[in-house]
């Protein structure tokens, strides 16, 4: 065989795999429809968060700063929940119980304050116990610094880990050539803290000068979504790219996800950021989207409420107004479904523990997704 | 001479008033086009173009430069359900961003003399202040 034929093979070889890799990133619209999404909490504007508690009712934190009680049907707004700074995507974020909340009450919380001399806001991450329609007992566990009036990139979501550790994000508050890649910066980064907020011992960066301890990943744009992998137990997390370019990413500790030195997207005005995608020293995302999705909220279905889901990713879409099913071989995308087309700015998904899948959309409310007979 | 010498102050304060108002309006249009590219480029993208069928373009848009106080209202207070842009129909949720009176009116003048779009009187913070929700 000569030289030429084993080119032509190789081409032909590298064609089918190229297509292949290309089918598996197209997300396909099933021709029927298995669930209808009910309508359960309505009336809401930009429904950030949601954390359900152990009596079936539903804590949702609203954008604009409102913590609301959803219970037998009915809102209560609770009292004394912090000042928020509620400018661009500012504002209260995302909301998780402890572990052994049925044991300890605690509560935590995201949002932007302005708390510091800088004008301005940045992420904090709070506690509290609930008693009554009042939060009680606050407790700031990190804030961010220095505060800034940029309206971009505050993060944040919240999840536990099976060794009860605190993980959360913050963004890059839109300082992308600041912030990401210097670990004694606030913003572009994972934290991991203990319950109390103290910072863990063994987290990576703890005896560097002048690093902020609770930095666990950095290199990070702005993640907004984060779940427990229920079978590892690692920590994953979703984050918006520029244009093109958002990331699943598994975190790791001390692992630098690239930002702004790779990227798989370009300038909002169509100009490029970078040539590069890998380096070595920097991690790779487990799949990326072009164009982005805007992603936002993560859950893993482990129910068997729906047949065919469990094991599967759901994320939602905040531009293409959708809830997008992601079928994974261990950490490898295979297939990508296009579910609640229309719907709305989806804004987070999460699993409830009655194993129903519930679906938060902005300027719409709370869907519960049922399987159709 | 002295009608003449009046007329020329006269004219002399008129123009100053323009030039000033001119350097003003120029000004809040570079400072708008900075809460542009931080609050709202992401959606109605850097050609003002929006997308299609979900973000209503800015960039020629009818609505925009015909409904000078409803867009104030729709960036102070959020704008929220139906409405027709261009022709083509959108039904989409934007919150209110937190920006201060003299921020949306910079904004304004930036989104309205640019991409082709004109506008020659310029918005100001006090116009901003008094526009109330409906």
């Amino acid at each position: 065989m000569n030289k030429s034929v084993l080119i032509g093979c190789f081409f032909v070889v590298m064609t089918f795999i190229s297509c292949a890799q290309k089918s598996d990133n197209d997300l396909k619209t099933p021709a029927i429809t298995t669930i209808s999404a009910e309508l359960l909490v309505e009336g809401l504007q930009i429904p950030w968060g949601m954390a359900f508690l152990p009596d079936g009712s539903l804590l949702i934190t609203e954008k604009s700063g409102e913590m609301i009680h959803f219970k037998n049907g009915s809102k209560t707004t609770l009292r004394n929940v912090p000042a928020v700074y509620n400018r661009g995507q500012g504002g209260l974020l995302d909301i998780e119980l402890h572990p052994d909340y049925e044991q300890n009450g605690w509560i935590y919380f995201s949002y932007a304050s302005e708390a510091g001399e800088e004008k301005g806001g940045h992420t904090a991450i709070a506690r509290a116990k609930l008693e009554g329609s009042s939060l009680v007992d606050v407790e700031v566990l990190y804030k961010a610094t220095p505060n800034t009036t940029k309206g971009q990139h505050f993060g944040s979501r919240l999840e536990f880990d099976d060794n009860g550790y605190l993980y959360f994000s913050i963004g890059e508050r839109g300082e992308r050539d600041v912030n990401p890649q210097d670990i004694t910066r606030d913003g572009g980064k994972v934290y991991r803290i203990n319950d109390d907020g103290s910072i863990p011992q063994d987290n990576p960066f703890v005896n560097e000068t002048g690093a902020k301890g609770a930095i666990y990943t950095y290199g990070n744009r702005n993640p907004q979504g984060m779940i427990k992998h229920p079978g590892t137990g690692a920590i994953w997390i979703h984050e918006h790219g520029p244009r093109g370019g958002d990331e699943i990413n598994i975190v790791e500790k001390g692992a630098n996800y690239g930002w702004p030195i790779l990227t798989y997207g370009i300038n909002y005005s169509g100009t490029p950021i970078t040539d590069k995608t890998e380096m070595e020293g920097m991690t790779q995302p487990i799949h990326y989207w072009v164009p982005s999705i805007a992603p936002s909220g993560m859950a893993f279905v482990t129910s068997d409420v729906y047949s065919d889901w469990k094991g599967n990713l759901l994320v939602g879409s905040l531009s293409f107004q959708y809830l997008e099913r992601l079928v994974l071989e261990g950490t490898k995308v295979t297939y990508r479904e296009k579910l609640l087309e229309n719907i709305g700015r989806v804004r987070n998904v999460r699993q409830g523990p009655d194993g129903f899948v519930y679906v938060a959309v902005e300027g719409k409310g709370i869907y519960k997704l049922v399987p159709k007979e | 001479m002295k009608p003449f010498i009046v007329l020329y102050l006269a004219l002399l304060a008129c123009f100053s008033v323009f030039i000033y108002q001119d350097n003003d309006f120029e000004a809040s249009k570079v400072r708008g086009a900075r809460i542009y590219s931080d609050f709202c480029i992401t959606c109605h993208m850097p050609n003002g173009v929006g997308v299609e069928q979900t973000y209503p373009p800015l960039a020629k848009s009818d609505y925009l430069l015909n409904n000078r106080t409803a867009s104030i209202r729709g960036i102070k207070f959020g704008q929220r359900g139906p409405m027709v842009v261009n022709g083509k129909p959108y039904d989409n949720t934007m919150m209110p961003l937190g920006l201060d009176p003299q921020e949306i009116a910079d904004v304004m003048n930036y989104i309205t003399t640019s991409w082709g779009n004109e506008n020659i009187k310029m918005v100001t913070a006090e116009e901003v202040a008094d526009v109330n929700p409906r």
